[in-house]
């Protein structure tokens, strides 16, 4: 029964898709490469001071990106010290330094890791003020960063890749902006609430109190998704009715998180003048979401372990509403995209099952990924993909028509080392430190044994890879997990953005080679096939002893 | 290296551009939508609340406890699942238990769950679907699976002395079937349930 219901429901999400990703995607070709600016946009240029038509060396455009984001985790930190003085902050006294870290950094890598309650600590202007600006920003930066990589693969010995401040701009107003305000009168008519009315006690049926709470959650939702945000306005985040109320609005909001990830490879293809180039990254994105999908349903239905067994299904932690086919759907695209929301908790799934979401992250986030950073990320693969091809064959690698040399290759790797490097060091030292493993042990860990483990390794794997969704059980407020993963979702978001630029702008600087007949094409199946091959070797290396001492241990008990 | 004075005029820009967008992003935005919600569809915007005799008693999407002055599940009133938010069903501290599979804690409330709900309701361990045992992951759950609603009939019938058949009808009229057919899962709402179980003639 299960199989047809999570079969049915993926098919109409993947239809969804193949209708809206045709026409998103080419608008977006349009829309960055365009030479226009509407008229609110020269206002802007000007308010701001830059120079809407001059385009920016690789080295300055990564400044105004990284001057961008620290005035954003300036910005967002102050504004949480500064709570107490804020009108609509529900009396919500201002949030400890370690924690507004933690917080900003979150946010602004467009992480959302939520070390904190919401409803007992932020208000509704830092919710609105704060979160939701980083919300936008962070994700049209992710875009941003994408395009110019695409731009350095079509440019012909240019040297440079396009303006940051119009990416940015564009983004938001002429994307994220108009989506959001669609997608959030949806969701209202849906039941999201959308009000500011604080909480309001009331006497239940029985003759019992209760207290339910108010708020701008509509607007917020819907930019959480469609930027693969993540961060919720209620600490139960999309499990919460008030966020998510129907089966309905959650397969909307797995729709919202995927739409522009997957849009993306065909503004690829149609900037760099080769559909079918765009397309064979779609591929290799869907075939791996197929299989996650897939596998995270058999688990959950399975119901092995001993709590599942107890109660005759996997029922701990989900919804009534979306059952386990829609726990495990939006489970899957919240790890495969760097959303990280959820609708069900994590923590409580099966052993393997509670796998997947950390195996989905494991990969790098690009089945199809964050907003811009999935981009990103699978073309590096593509690039390390046929740099080993090249390998095999004994000839100089290419990728359209872009010469990978010493330099290409060099950033290539760099690339994949940081997020796996983040991972495993943050985990280890959270049980190397004497001093560090105590508190570990004793504060933050919820479940014993093997699970706690898992607890620590899915914590790291969800910052360093900026996807924000946790084994909620962690207690992460402490001052070791707000700086660790503080500094783990700086350098994940930041350092790879380095590499990304420093690469487009060695491409941007090339001119292209004419295709031979010794030339690997990348767009055919063989390729897609190649690809899919590389992106899970390079993880089942990378991963595959701790995942052996954590959950692949828990669930062969 | 970009002297100080390039570094300088990178952080102007973005310091002016933060300001706009925070005030077009985080003021305009939601202030739009939240007119928008408050004017067309002020029913969903403010939470769907559910009233009785003019008075609000909660929310369609919110779930509630059933219980007596003693904190005890009330046998007069259908019960939803166990909640992990607050001390049960605080729609201040949504969240779930975060119980792993193997969780001896987790185990020990399942067994102790099945007990207590087959004495209550004088039904076999082996009737009780999973959704009854186990916590929802926001608490906050206001539906229970069509079987749990069933398993409570005759409970719920003999302690507000009406007819067992006029109970089952309600509970078969409140079930909600799959959206579209295929997505989700049916369910019954606890509270519209005991909303319009209250309404019945004793």
């Amino acid at each position: 029964m299960v199989v047809w219901l999570a079969v049915l429901q993926a098919l109409t999400l993947a239809l969804l898709l193949a209708v809206v990703h045709r026409p998103l995607g080419d608008y977006l070709a349009r829309l960055y490469l365009s030479q226009k600016d509407l008229r609110v946009e020269r206002g802007f240029y000007r308010l701001i001071g830059v120079d809407p038509r001059s385009s920016q060396t690789w080295q300055s455009y990564l400044r105004s990106v990284l001057a961008f984001s620290l005035v954003g985790v300036l910005s967002l930190y102050a504004l949480q010290r500064a709570q107490a003085i804020l009108p609509y902050s529900l009396g919500l006294p201002a949030v400890p330094a370690g924690l507004s870290f933690n917080t900003a950094a979150s946010f602004v890598t467009n992480t959302n890791w939520q070390s904190y309650s919401p409803e007992v600590t932020l208000g509704y202007s830092i919710q609105i003020l704060g979160l939701a600006v980083q919300n936008f920003v962070s994700a049209a930066v992710g875009i941003a960063v994408a395009i110019a990589l695409v731009r350095g693969f079509a440019a012909h010995r240019t040297g440079t890749i396009g303006n940051f401040w119009v990416d940015l701009t564009r983004g938001i107003l002429r994307l994220l902006l108009p989506l959001s305000i669609v997608a959030a009168i949806v969701l209202m008519v849906g039941g999201v609430i959308q009000n500011f009315n604080g909480f309001t006690d009331l006497t239940t049926l029985s003759g019992g109190t209760q207290t339910i709470p108010g708020g701008p959650v509509a607007s917020q939702e819907a930019i959480k998704e469609l930027g693969t945000n993540g961060g919720g306005f209620f600490n139960a985040n999309s499990s919460h009715p008030f966020e998510n109320p129907s089966a309905w609005t959650s397969l909307f909001q797995v729709f919202l998180m995927l739409v522009i990830p997957f849009s993306l490879p065909r503004t690829f293809g149609a900037i760099v003048g080769d559909r079918r180039q765009g397309y064979a990254i779609l591929g290799a994105m869907a075939a791996i979401f197929a299989v996650s999908l897939t596998l995270l349903t058999v688990f959950e239905s399975s119901g092995s372990g001993t709590a599942p067994q107890a109660a005759g299904g996997a029922m701990e932690g989900k919804e009534t509403r979306f059952g386990i086919a829609g726990s495990a759907l939006y489970a899957t695209a919240s790890t495969l995209s760097s959303t990280g929301a959820v609708n069900s908790m994590h923590d409580s799934f099966t052993a393997l099952g509670g796998m997947m979401p950390m195996l989905n992250m494991m990969l790098g986030e690009v089945a199809p990924g964050g907003v811009g950073s999935g981009l990103y990320g699978m073309l590096i693969l593509a690039v390390i993909t046929v740099f080993i091809a090249g390998l095999l064959v004994g000839r100089t690698p290419e990728y359209l028509g872009k010469k990978i040399g010493p330099r290409e290759i060099k950033l290539a790797s760099l690339y994949i080392l940081v997020t796996p490097s983040l991972v495993l060091a943050g985990t280890a030292l959270s049980f190397a430190i004497p001093a560090v493993r105590t508190d570990v042990e004793a504060t933050s860990i919820a479940n014993p044994g093997l699970h706690g483990l898992s607890e620590v390794l899915y914590a790291f794997t969800s910052a360093s890879n900026n996807n924000g969704s946790a084994f909620a059980g962690l207690t992460a407020d402490t001052p070791w997990f707000n700086a660790a993963l503080g500094v783990a979702m700086l350098l994940g978001r930041f350092l790879p953005i380095v590499f990304v630029l420093a690469l487009a702008g060695a491409l941007a600087g090339q001119v292209p080679v004419p295709e031979t007949s010794g030339t690997l094409p990348t767009n055919r199946p063989q390729f897609v096939g190649l690809l899919i091959g590389v992106t899970i070797i390079i993880t089942a290396l990378t991963y595959f002893p701790v995942l052996a001492l954590g959950p692949l241990a828990e669930g062969l008990q | 290296m970009a002297s100080p004075r390039t570094n300088t005029r990178h952080f102007g820009v973005a310091l002016r551009a933060m300001l706009v967008l925070t005030v077009a992003l985080g003021l305009a935005y939601p202030l739009v939508v939240t007119a928008i919600g408050q004017t067309a569809i002020p029913g969903q915007a403010n939470g769907s609340l559910l009233r009785q005799g003019g008075h609000v008693v909660g929310s369609a999407l919110i779930g509630q406890s059933f219980t007596d002055s003693t904190g005890a599940p009330h046998p007069g009133w259908f019960q939803p699942r166990p909640s992990a938010a607050g001390t049960g069903y605080d729609a201040a501290a949504s969240g779930g238990s975060n119980q792993g599979p193997e969780n001896p804690a987790l185990v020990s409330e399942i067994v102790r769950q099945k007990r207590a709900i087959a004495d209550f309701n004088a039904v076999a361990p082996d009737r009780i679907p999973a959704d009854a045992l186990t916590r929802s992951a926001s608490g906050l759950d206001p539906d229970i699976s069509p079987a749990y609603a069933r398993l409570q009939v005759t409970r719920v019938a003999a302690a507000r002395h009406v007819a067992v058949a006029e109970v089952r009808r309600l509970v078969e009229s409140r079930i909600a079937a799959r959206e579209l057919g295929y997505l989700g899962e049916p369910t019954v709402n606890v509270l519209e349930l005991n909303l319009a179980l209250a309404g019945l003639k004793g």
